[in-house]
């Protein structure tokens, strides 16, 4: 192109698109702002956000399906076996609860918020709220603990767990004995009945 | 600082330093890299000589978790947090690739809907790169009229799913939530709200005389070089070369609408300059908007949690599959040992490849096109070094 | 001004004293107001509102800044050159605040009436590129060095064509003396310099385009001087981080600071003088007086300011051999054919 007229046109281009930006941006000097004064005014969060997580303990099973589910493994959970004649209550789906949940900890500074631990839960106890200012100075208070079990309780289910396991184990031995006596008893009993069968099949070969 | 010196210092690529050059290092922190990469650059006064790109500093070891899960649904959080910018093009490609695995059907309202974040996720991303480039190149107004546009974005995500970045919704045959009832107006107040503010954009920026001086004729990639590294989508399509995974290797509904490939064309300087990149991603928010308005109109009803697999199992096998992600050619390549853990997750990241051609392009330019040039590849490290 | 305090005080010495600290007054709010309306600007021009909770509407902020600043650690790397480093920032405000003294801020007030004020004002200013060259130097870093280097080469070329649009003025004014200048433009619009000056009406119809082009490449070059985009190549933040400054923190960088934006001033006041009347009131014979005028010479100066940063958030920036084209290919020739022209117009 020639190149003086690339020159001016370079200019004119210049200065025009130039003046078409400063239009723009003067326009906007007027238009209401985008941005709201948090935290005196919070957005409202839709119902399904995703934030921290709560677990109702109330309907928990101890069944470790969200510990399971989890990707990052934050959810640590252990349980005790309940004895038979003891009442845990039922969940409000209706389940009979068998476990006590001593330790449910879920560590949310590990949680990566992707829900997956809400969908296994068959009692839907645990939830993702709409809850997302929770920063604490220190780090271990990030580690939540949701077992409503105080220590002395923690203990006697223990003692108790360990004191039916015995139970079981005990019996266990004693039907294993019983069985062996029982076994030997028979087999003591079918022997002299097998003697007096011809002994011709019986020969080993020589 | 008394130090002498014995040998004539090297650079890391080997070669040995003529004593005009100076080696500067854009480190790992730096506003215009876009993340956390590290160029060593070799500049003989302004003038670049040398660029070597140092990766790794973001690298999770993304694909080594996966092999530890005991659940294939479990890898979805991974895979969004590697590009993080894309969240739902990274999972439609994941699970595109699970899918072909395992051989499930999805029903055709989860395909649509699929296709409805995907293409609202690559608006988003490239408002992200676009107003980023604006920043790099000066222009500092741009940026926060993309963030704003993408905040609208955002909240579609937000009301369906619950989460603004990281979403965890495409599952592997089907969806985690279906779509709330509002979401089909929202969307389309969206789309008849977006086209003006594109317009405006490109009148603030792209036609802008100054920015086209700064991209115009920098960091040209033609178009063989462009093919022989491999890269994909704006890059490529920038360069001239019209291919694009949704039409050419189709995947999902997308052969269902109409819609035009941007193809970079040479408007303002040589074809593949970083102009043309950047023109290339604005005609590709145009594009998507078109393809949305076109799937909101016929999207079927359905049940989006019907083919979801209780228990996923697959024959052992091999499978690569690809889509195109805002940034080119995103693919997952799994082997599955029978087994319910993946035996091995590869993900061919396009930043990656991308990125591999910055020493071709950026050599004879000056400081200043190095990072016109890095802004107009738009990586982002999380994908580059998962 | 100076015989008043001359019969008030007596003593020249402290009379010299109080004159040269006057512009620091000036100075120092000025600087607080002009961070805060550069913020909000650029705040409502992208959409959102700056600062709100400092006093109503971020009112105090700017001062919040500055106590942020002046308690600031004041690093200086270990390898730097410390002499060097320390000097710079100071150089850098001396430059900028030498130029205050030949600014009429009023038609009773001028810090120092010389008669080449304009020339002096030119010539003291460039006493910046030395600071900035020392800092980057100094900072024994390589972006720095950058930003410094790249600084110096664009406030060296940039001064040619402001010297010819201020020459062009002169021509048409006889005068350099900034105080008469002001004093020429008095009685009404028609008689500021963009519109012509005291020329009769057909030679106005011919000056006037000429006097716009030139009152262009001046403001052109003058952002260019202060390193405001679409000249901020030194300190592109995007690039160098902060360029020249990078390793600087705390009261330094506080100077560096003050000393960006009171040169922003200077220029904005030195175009108004040149081209906009400086001190003398829009209107024939109302609102004038020294304080009227100081009035007009201040809200003029402000409002050039206020241009200038519309033109920063609006515009990106040049890339600095895009910027010596600009200043060597187009502002020079443009301002060069200009004088010409005006002096074949005066002549004839």
């Amino acid at each position: 192109m020639n190149p003086v007229v690339e020159y001016f046109g370079n200019i004119y281009r210049g200065l025009r698109t130039a003046t078409i930006g400063m239009r723009i941006t003067f326009k906007h000097l007027f238009t209401k702002a985008v941005t709201i004064q948090y935290p005196t005014v919070k957005m409202k969060l839709p119902e399904r956000a995703r934030n921290r997580l709560y677990v109702n303990m109330d309907d928990c099973i101890g069944c470790d399906q969200c510990s399971m589910a989890c990707p990052v493994d934050c959810i640590s959970i252990q349980t005790i076996k309940s004895a038979p004649e003891d009442n845990l209550g039922t969940t409000s789906t209706g389940q009979k609860k068998r476990l006590h949940v001593p330790v449910f900890d879920i560590d949310i500074a590990k949680c990566c918020y992707c829900g997956l631990c809400v969908y296994p839960c068959p009692t839907e106890c645990i939830k993702m709220t709409d809850v997302y200012e929770f920063s604490e100075f220190d780090r271990h208070n990030l580690i939540y603990s949701f077992s409503t079990m105080t220590p002395a309780e923690i203990e006697t289910a223990k003692a108790k767990a360990k004191k039916m396991e015995e139970e079981a184990a005990a019996k266990k031995a004693a039907a294993a004995a019983a069985a062996k006596a029982a076994a030997d008893a028979k087999a003591a009993a079918q022997a002299p009945t097998a003697a007096p069968q011809p002994e011709g099949p019986q020969q080993k070969p020589e | 600082m008394a130090e002498t010196i014995t040998a004539p210092p090297k650079t890391s690529s080997g070669k040995p330093l003529r004593t005009e050059e100076m080696i500067v290092n854009m480190g790992p922190q730096h506003p215009s890299t876009h993340g956390v990469l590290r160029l060593e650059i070799v500049v003989d006064g302004e003038i670049i000589v040398d660029v070597v790109p140092h990766i790794g500093y973001l690298h999770r070891c993304f694909e080594k978790h996966c092999e530890h899960m005991t659940n294939y649904q479990q890898v979805i959080p991974y895979v969004d947090r590697m590009d993080y910018v894309c969240s739902m093009n990274n999972e439609f490609a994941y699970v595109v690739a699970a899918e072909r695995l395992l051989k499930i059907q999805v029903p055709e309202r989860v395909e649509y809907i699929r296709v409805i974040m995907a293409e609202l996720q690559r608006i988003a991303s490239h408002l992200i790169a676009v107003g980023t480039y604006g920043i790099d190149i000066g222009a500092f107004t741009p940026f926060l009229y993309c963030f704003r546009d993408r905040e609208k974005i955002l909240d579609l995500f937000e009301m369906t799913c619950g989460a603004r970045l990281l979403y965890n919704y495409m599952w592997i045959g089907g969806l985690s939530h279906d779509i709330p009832s509002d979401f089909i107006a929202r969307a389309k107040d969206f789309c008849a709200y977006f086209k003006p503010q594109i317009r405006d954009f490109n009148n603030l920026l792209t036609y802008n005389e100054i920015f086209i001086k700064r991209t115009a004729n920098t960091g040209v990639l033609p178009a063989d070089i462009a093919v022989n590294y491999a890269c994909s989508g704006p890059m490529l399509r920038g360069s001239g070369v019209n291919w694009d995974l949704r039409r050419d290797d189709p995947y999902s509904v997308y052969h269902k609408f109409e819609w035009d490939v941007a193809v970079g064309t040479g408007e303002t300087g040589p074809v593949g300059s970083c102009w043309d990149r950047h023109i290339v991603r604005m005609k590709e928010m145009e594009q998507s908007v078109r393809i949305i308005e076109q799937v909101l109109a016929q999207i079927p009803d359905g049940d989006v949690q019907s083919a979801i697999p209780k228990r996923i199992r697959p024959n052992p096998g091999e499978v690569y599959a690809r889509t195109e992600s805002p940034r080119g050619e995103l693919g997952f390549y799994i082997v599955s040992d029978g087994t319910g853990t993946p035996y091995r997750i590869k993900a061919r990241s396009p930043g990656f490849v991308n990125l591999s051609v910055i020493n071709e392009i950026a050599r004879g330019g000056m400081v200043a096109d190095l990072v016109a040039i890095i802004g107009s590849i738009d990586i982002v490290l999380g994908e580059v070094d998962r | 001004m100076e015989q008043f305090l001359t019969s008030l005080l007596g003593n020249a010495l402290v009379v010299h004293v109080i004159m040269a600290v006057i512009p620091l007054l000036f100075i120092l709010p000025y600087a607080l107001v002009v961070i805060y309306l550069e913020m909000k600007i650029a705040a409502h021009m992208q959409d959102r509102v700056a600062y709100m909770r400092t006093g109503w509407h971020g009112t105090l902020q700017p001062i919040a800044d500055m106590l942020k600043l002046l308690q600031k650690e004041d690093t200086i790397p270990a390898a730097a050159d410390k002499p060097l480093f320390i000097m710079a920032p100071y150089i850098v405000f001396m430059g900028t605040y030498a130029a205050f003294a030949a600014l009429p801020f009023s038609s009773a007030f001028i810090g120092s009436n010389i008669n080449i004020g304009i020339f002096f004002i030119v010539a003291i200013s460039s006493l910046v590129v030395v600071g900035l060259l020392m800092a980057g130097w100094s900072s024994n870093n390589k972006w720095s060095l950058f930003g410094a280097l790249r600084s110096a080469a664009q406030i060296v070329s940039y001064e040619i064509p402001s010297a010819f649009a201020i020459l062009g003025v002169v021509m048409l004014a006889g005068t350099m003396s900034l105080q008469e200048l002001s004093a020429i433009q008095t009685g009404g619009i028609m008689h500021w310099m963009i519109l012509g000056g005291t020329l009769p009406l057909m030679k106005k119809l011919i000056v006037i385009p000429l006097m716009l082009i030139l009152f262009v490449v001046y403001y052109i070059s003058s952002m260019a001087e202060v390193n405001r985009t679409p000249f901020d190549i030194p300190e592109a933040e995007s690039e160098l981080v902060q360029g020249y400054m990078t390793e600087y923190s705390g009261m330094k960088f506080a100077i560096f600071y003050l000393a960006e934006y009171a040169n922003l001033f200077a220029v904005s006041a030195v175009a108004t003088v040149l081209f906009f009347g400086g001190w003398a009131s829009p209107f024939k014979s109302l609102m004038t007086g020294p304080w009227w005028s100081s009035f007009w010479f201040i809200s003029k100066g402000m409002l050039f300011v206020c241009l200038n940063i519309w033109l920063r958030w609006t515009l990106p920036r040049l890339r600095v051999d895009q910027l010596m084209y600009m200043s060597w290919k187009v502002l020079t020739p443009f301002a060069f054919a200009c004088v010409l022209a005006l002096g074949l117009v005066l002549v004839w």
